[in-house]
């Protein structure tokens, strides 16, 4: 593969995990438990889509065919988005939002600050932006975890469920195929699977505060990364794309 | 809550002749009130209801274009609904603070809210269809709210002023996004041209209700003005929107779907046609296309959020006993 197409693929993967966990939160406006927590969870999606769509603007330059940010994000099939499984799960109750939230701050938050040493330099400059960012979501993030791990009965039993249904999407967070390898051999990408351990320590710490564990599990459910998604994201991309597939080529 | 020591909030202030000309007094020299200031009963239950019921359509307000957020054209045009959208829950937060400082607890309006006893405003009862109706409510709804708010900025009750003043600068944000995403429409395909156009016929009308019955029929509205929480009537507001909004119709080439609208050379201003009042007050008593749909939402986020404040609820009792035990290893 040749490097252009490396980061190019290597910056799509980054811009879709950005957008469809923005697209997740986006459904939450209007309906978070409390006002407070409805103004934090669309400030989260804010972050996310600003980073998606440097990602994704950088990511057509790097292409060369003309695409911009609204064309890649509008004009492919769910066979072709490369976001990793965890950010196209259902928001669920809160817990769920909340968890799912949890395990990826805590992997980005290492990840963005490995990042800004890249030896791709609009990859570092994103990169200091985000680091910023993503600190702010893990505390919002861990500190839910906590309230609700150690609330009531019924959010205990809720956190534990949603830890359980969402921790099988963690591998895919740390898996390495020959993309990754030729991006980190070309020196601009992230080992993430060096990033693991700190992230089990996030999460361990955080989750021991919330009297939770982290569930141990014999499998991790991966494809993402080669557009093998699951059954929800065909759902998310009909909503996404639908007036860009309506009403094709135009300015809005 | 701020009502502890508040002169008046137990309903019993003292409201002789002299209590009441003094306050008079306060208003006519222009004199901002302020949350411990003595004020008359009836000037802090009409602040009240006011002020909340402004916090709550920011809050219902949420909802139709919340429901485009996911759709959006583009990625910028996403963002800055994301963005529109978490002002308008900023909004509302700031204006249930003011309202607090009146001595009534932010649980408690809301809950007012959700029984039906509080409104919220009738525009937001109307659906968002297209993505033309988020332009739309930007353009002519926001310019509405902008309209009223601009005038309450010199509201006599100094912590609503101030949220205002707040307000009116995002407010003012949103209306030219709003406005712009009509621009583009109407510079692209006859089909974008076509979606505007609709979105006009369909919000025009109620954005002009949105400034309230007319004079004969506001029961508020003559308190209100003598006390200085309102400085403009109803239709004057109005007329002031529809000189300011044709132009910009007459702008986009779209034609604003009343036949009786015409400039009137005397009076330097538009005479339009009549307000469909049947309607005004059959949405605003609960039968608009999505009173039911609004508060059945309103509700079920409610009920379905309370476990987390619960959680919350506990957590925070549990620390707080944690450290009351054991101060020091709190450290």
């Amino acid at each position: 593969m040749a490097k252009g197409n490396i980061l190019f693929t290597y910056l799509l993967r980054l811009a879709d995990d950005h957008l469809i966990l923005s697209q997740r939160l986006g459904e939450w406006a209007g309906h978070a438990p409390t006002l407070e927590e409805d103004l934090a969870l669309t400030n989260i999606a804010l972050d996310l889509i600003g980073q998606a769509r440097s990602l994704y603007s950088y990511a057509g330059a790097v292409e060369g065919q003309g695409r911009d940010e609204d064309q890649l994000a509008f004009t492919r099939p769910e066979r072709d988005y490369v976001n990793a499984l965890i950010v196209e799960q259902p928001n669920g109750d809160f817990a769920h939002t909340i968890v799912r939230q949890f395990f990826i701050a805590a992997f980005m938050v290492p990840f963005w600050r490995e990042m800004e040493k890249s030896g791709d330099d609009q990859l570092a400059a994103i990169a200091a932006k985000a680091s910023k960012e993503v600190a702010y979501h893990l505390r919002h993030a861990s500190e839910w975890v906590v309230r609700l791990g150690d609330g009531t009965d019924e959010s205990h039993a809720r956190m534990v469920e949603a830890l359980e249904d969402l921790v099988m999407y963690t591998g895919e967070l740390f898996e390495k195929d020959p993309v990754t390898d030729a991006a980190i051999e070309a020196g601009f990408a992230v080992d993430v699977s060096a990033l693991e351990d700190e992230w089990r320590q996030t999460v361990e710490q955080v989750l021991g505060e919330a009297m939770l564990a982290l569930p141990e599990v014999g499998y991790m459910q991966t494809g993402g990364r080669d557009g093998i998604h699951s059954e929800h994201l065909g759902h998310i991309l009909s909503e996404l794309q639908y007036m860009q597939r309506t009403y094709p080529g135009l300015t809005w | 809550m701020y009502s502890q020591g508040l002169i008046g909030a137990d309903g019993k202030t003292d409201e002789d002749e002299a209590f009441l000309a003094a306050f008079q007094e306060r208003i006519d020299a222009e004199q901002k009130i302020e949350p411990n200031d003595p004020m008359p009963e009836g000037y802090r239950k009409t602040l009240i209801r006011q002020i909340s019921q402004h916090a709550h359509s920011e809050i219902i307000g949420m909802q139709p274009e919340g429901n485009w957020i996911s759709r959006a054209p583009t990625l910028r045009r996403k963002a800055a609904l994301m963005a529109k959208v978490q002002d308008e829950g900023g909004h509302g937060l700031y204006l249930y603070s003011a309202a607090e400082t009146l001595g009534i607890s932010r649980e408690e309006m809301y809950q007012q809210l959700l029984t039906g006893a509080a409104k919220y405003s009738s525009i937001f009862n109307y659906p968002a269809l297209t993505w033309a109706d988020i332009g739309a409510i930007g353009w002519l709804v926001d310019g509405a709210a902008i309209m009223n708010q601009i005038a309450l900025c010199r509201c006599s009750y100094g912590p609503y002023a101030r949220a205002m003043i707040r307000i009116c600068k995002e407010e003012s944000f949103h209306q030219r996004q709003g406005y712009e995403i009509l621009i583009t429409l109407c510079n692209g395909s006859d089909e974008q041209k076509e979606l505007a156009q609709d979105a006009l016929n369909r919000f025009w009308w109620p954005s002009l209700m949105m400034f309230g019955p007319s004079e004969g029929q506001s029961v508020h509205s003559q308190q209100s003005m003598l006390w200085k929480i309102k400085r403009f009537s109803n239709d004057d507001l109005r007329d002031k929107f529809i000189n300011a909004t044709v132009p910009q119709a007459e702008f986009l080439g779209l034609k604003v779907p009343d036949p009786e609208l015409k400039w009137n050379e005397e009076k330097q201003g538009y005479d339009h046609g009549d307000i469909d009042w049947d309607e005004f007050w059959r949405v605003v008593k609960g039968d608009g296309p999505c009173n039911r749909e609004r508060m059945r939402t309103r509700r079920r986020v409610e009920s379905e959020g309370a476990w987390v404040r619960e959680a919350a609820l506990a957590h925070a009792q549990k620390r707080a006993e944690r450290q009351a035990v054991a101060p020091v290893a709190a450290e």
